[in-house]
C-alpha cells in the first residue's frame, strides 16, 4: 500500500516525501520509526501526498505521529491554505466536525472516589445520554437550535448548564463567530434536534481519570493539576448527525459546482476559499462547531449533578480542543506573517505562550493540549510551543489512532474478556454495548505513550502530565 | 458467509460488499450490510413502516443517498432500519430510488456502532458475468 513512496529521513523524528509530480509542497510526517512502520500499512503516506497537491498550499502537508488513513486526508493531518488562492475542503475537517475533548479537574482524590465509585459512574451512565438512537434529554425547538449554533456553549451556560467560567477555557471561547445557523440544512437540523446533549457512540467516550505522573509541576499546578492521584476527567464528543449531516452536505454541492476529476481523489473535494460555496461551507462548519461545544457544556453539567448528587466536590474546566477543524489563523510564511485557512484533522491546535487566541489565565504559558488515549490507556496533558507554530501551523497529535480494524478486533476480543482484563488494571467500564467495547479494546490503537513521547521529542506539544482512567463510560 | 453482503479489512472504518442478480437487489443488500454494522439486524422487530424516494445524478451518486436517507432517518426519528421492501430504480433524466422501509425504535436493541456517514471511498458499482449468470456486486465505505 503506502509502502512504494519514497520517504527521505530529514531528523530523528521528521521524514519528508519530496515534492513529485503534482505536488505543490513537500509532505512532512513527524514520527518514530515505529509509527511510520504503521502508516505504511495503510494509505496515510499516498494521502498526505495528496493533500499536498491541493491548491494554495503553504510550506508542507503535515502527519502527525498519529496519522492513519482517513476519508481524503489522513486522519492527524494538516494543512494551511492561503485566504485568497486555496480551499477549503469538507475532508480536511471530517466527517464529524469538532470532534473535541475537554478535561475536567475536580478537588477529590482517587482515595475518595474509589468510596463511592460504582455509585458515581452509574449516575452518570443514567444522567448522560450516550448510544445510537437513543438521543438526548432535552427537547428543544428548532429556533433554540438555531441559537445553539450560533452561540455554542454560551447558549448552554444561559440555559442554566454550566457557569460562565467554563466556555472562558474552552477553545474559541466555546463559540466559532462566524457560525451561520442559515447554512445548516433543514436535514442537517432534524439530525440534531434530538441528538444536542448526548455522547454518541463509537470511539466517543466520558473517562474519570487520576494524576499518574506529572512531568512539569510550575505548568501542571498553573493549568489546574496540583498532585498525583488527584481526579480528573475527560469527555470526547463532537457534534453528532448535526456535524455528519453538514459535511454530506456541502461534499455533494462541491460536486455539483466543481467536480472531481482534476483532484488526485475524490474525496478531496474542496471549493475555493474565497468562493460563496466554501464560505457558506465555513460558516456551516463553524455552527456544527458550535453544536459540539454545547454538547459538552451540557454534559460538563450533568457530570456535576452526578457527581455531587454522590460526594460533594468542585469540577472546574481546565480547558477543551477541537480535533476536527478549520480554521482562519495568522502564521508565519517565508518570514511574513499571513492569513491562512488551517486545516486541523485528528489534530490539536498547540499554540505557545504570547498567541491571542488562548485564555488569557493560560497566555504567559502556553495552551493545554489535551490529547485522549485509548480506552483503558493513559491520557496526556501537554502544552503547546512556539516551535509547533513554526514547524506545524501550531499543531500537534489528537490521540492513539487506530492500527487494527474493527472486524479484527472482533475476530481477536470479547467485550467481557476485554471488560475483565481491564477489571485486573482496576478500570471499571459501562456501556450500552459489550460488542462495543470490544471493539475499541485498547489493542486496536497505536501506542500513546509512543505517539506523545514523539510531539515532545519534535517540539510539538511539551509533556505536562499523564492520567490514567479509573472509570469509563463508553458511548 | 453470507451471500447478500460481507465485510472487508479497514483500519479505521467499515468496509462492505452487497451482492444481488439485479441492481435492486444490491440496493437493498447494501442497506442491510450498513444496518448490521449498528446491530443484529436479524433481531429488530419490523413495526415501523415508511416510504424513502431519493435521487441522483449517477448510480454512485443514487447509492450515497439511498444509504445516507437512512441514516438521516435514524438520527431524526431514532428508528433503525431491519427491512427493504418493494425497492425500484428507474432512470428519466436523472436516477431515481423508491422503497419501502420498515424497522424498530432504535433504543430497544443493543446498538454496537454509530456510522456516521456514507462515503465515495473506494465506492464502486459493477456487474460481473460468470456463465450465464449476471450479478451486481457494491462495494462502500462508511464512516465510523
Amino acid at each position: 500500500m503506502g509502502n512504494n513512496i519514497e520517504i527521505k529521513r530529514t531528523g530523528e523524528y521528521e521524514w519528508r516525501i519530496p515534492r513529485i509530480g503534482n505536488m505543490k509542497v513537500d509532505a512532512i510526517i513527524y514520527a518514530s520509526e515505529k509509527l511510520i512502520k504503521d502508516m505504511q500499512k495503510d494509505i496515510t503516506l499516498q494521502q498526505i501526498k495528496n493533500v499536498a497537491m491541493l491548491s494554495g498550499i503553504q510550506k508542507y502537508a503535515i502527519a502527525l505521529p498519529d496519522a492513519h488513513q482517513g476519508y481524503g486526508f489522513p486522519i492527524g493531518g494538516v494543512a494551511a491554505f492561503d485566504i485568497n488562492e486555496g480551499i477549503i475542503s469538507p475532508g480536511g475537517v471530517g466527517y464529524d466536525i469538532n470532534c473535541s475533548v475537554r478535561l475536567l479537574k475536580t478537588d477529590i482524590s482517587i482515595k475518595e472516589f474509589l468510596k463511592y465509585r460504582h455509585k458515581i459512574l452509574e449516575t452518570i451512565f443514567r444522567n448522560v445520554p450516550s448510544g445510537v438512537g437513543r438521543g438526548g434529554r432535552t427537547r428543544i425547538t428548532k429556533d433554540e437550535l438555531k441559537d445553539v449554533l450560533e452561540k455554542g456553549a454560551k447558549w448552554a451556560v444561559d440555559q442554566g448548564y454550566g457557569k460562565e467560567g467554563d466556555w472562558k477555557k474552552t477553545e474559541e471561547n466555546g463559540c466559532m463567530g462566524d457560525a451561520k445557523a442559515d447554512e445548516v440544512s433543514e436535514k442537517a437540523i432534524q439530525r440534531g434536534l434530538p441528538q444536542l446533549g448526548s455522547l454518541g457512540a463509537g470511539n466517543h467516550f466520558l473517562e474519570i481519570q487520576q494524576v499518574d505522573k506529572i512531568y512539569n509541576e510550575k505548568i501542571a499546578r498553573a493549568f489546574g493539576i496540583s498532585y498525583e492521584g488527584q481526579i480528573t476527567i475527560m469527555v470526547h464528543c463532537g457534534s453528532r448527525g448535526l456535524g455528519h449531516q453538514v459535511a454530506s452536505d456541502y461534499i455533494r454541492l462541491m460536486e455539483k459546482e466543481y467536480g472531481f476529476k482534476h483532484l488526485p481523489d475524490r474525496e478531496l473535494i474542496n471549493a475555493p476559499i474565497q468562493s460563496k460555496l466554501g464560505e457558506r461551507y465555513y460558516r456551516a462548519m463553524c455552527a456544527a462547531a458550535n453544536f459540539a461545544f454545547a454538547n459538552k457544556q451540557m454534559i460538563t453539567h450533568w457530570l456535576r449533578e452526578s457527581f455531587n448528587g454522590v460526594i460533594s466536590c468542585k469540577i472546574d474546566v481546565i480547558y477543551d480542543v477541537c480535533h476536527n477543524i478549520a480554521k482562519i489563523e495568522k502564521h508565519e510564511v517565508d518570514g511574513e506573517l499571513k492569513k491562512v485557512c488551517v486545516h486541523r484533522k485528528g489534530a490539536t491546535r498547540s499554540f505557545g505562550p504570547g498567541r491571542e487566541e488562548i485564555p488569557e489565565m493560560y497566555r504567559e504559558i502556553g495552551q493545554p493540549v489535551i490529547i485522549p488515549g485509548s480506552m483503558g490507556t493513559a491520557s496526556y496533558l501537554l502544552v503547546g510551543t512556539k516551535k509547533a507554530e513554526q514547524i506545524s501551523f501550531g499543531s500537534t497529535a489528537h490521540g492513539a489512532g487506530r492500527v487494527k480494524s474493527r472486524a479484527a478486533a472482533l475476530r481477536e476480543f470479547r467485550g467481557n474478556e476485554v471488560r475483565s482484563e481491564l477489571a485486573k488494571k482496576d478500570i471499571e467500564i459501562i456501556s450500552t454495548s459489550w460488542k462495543s467495547i470490544a471493539e475499541e479494546a485498547p489493542q486496536v490503537y497505536k501506542d500513546i505513550d509512543e505517539v506523545v513521547r514523539v510531539s515532545h521529542g519534535v517540539g510539538i506539544g511539551n509533556l505536562v502530565a499523564r492520567f490514567i482512567p479509573v472509570s469509563v463510560m463508553k458511548g | 458467509m453470507n451471500e447478500k453482503y460481507y465485510y472487508l479489512e479497514h483500519t479505521a472504518d467499515a468496509k462492505f460488499q452487497a451482492c444481488g442478480s439485479n441492481m435492486e437487489e444490491a440496493f437493498k443488500n447494501a442497506a442491510l450490510a450498513m444496518f448490521n454494522i449498528m446491530c443484529d439486524i436479524d433481531r429488530i422487530k419490523n413495526e415501523k413502516e415508511m416510504e424513502v424516494k431519493v435521487e441522483g445524478d449517477d448510480l454512485k451518486a443514487l447509492l450515497y443517498n439511498w444509504l445516507e436517507e437512512l441514516l438521516f432517518i435514524l438520527d431524526s426519528k431514532n428508528i433503525i432500519i431491519g427491512e427493504v421492501k418493494n425497492l425500484k430504480i428507474s432512470k428519466m433524466e436523472n436516477y431515481r430510488l423508491e422503497a419501502v422501509v420498515n424497522g424498530d425504535d432504535a433504543g430497544k436493541y443493543e446498538i454496537f456502532n454509530e456510522v456516521k456517514a456514507v462515503t465515495y471511498n473506494e465506492m464502486f458499482i459493477k456487474e460481473e458475468v460468470i456463465g450465464e449468470k449476471k450479478r451486481i456486486i457494491i462495494q462502500v465505505v462508511v464512516d465510523l
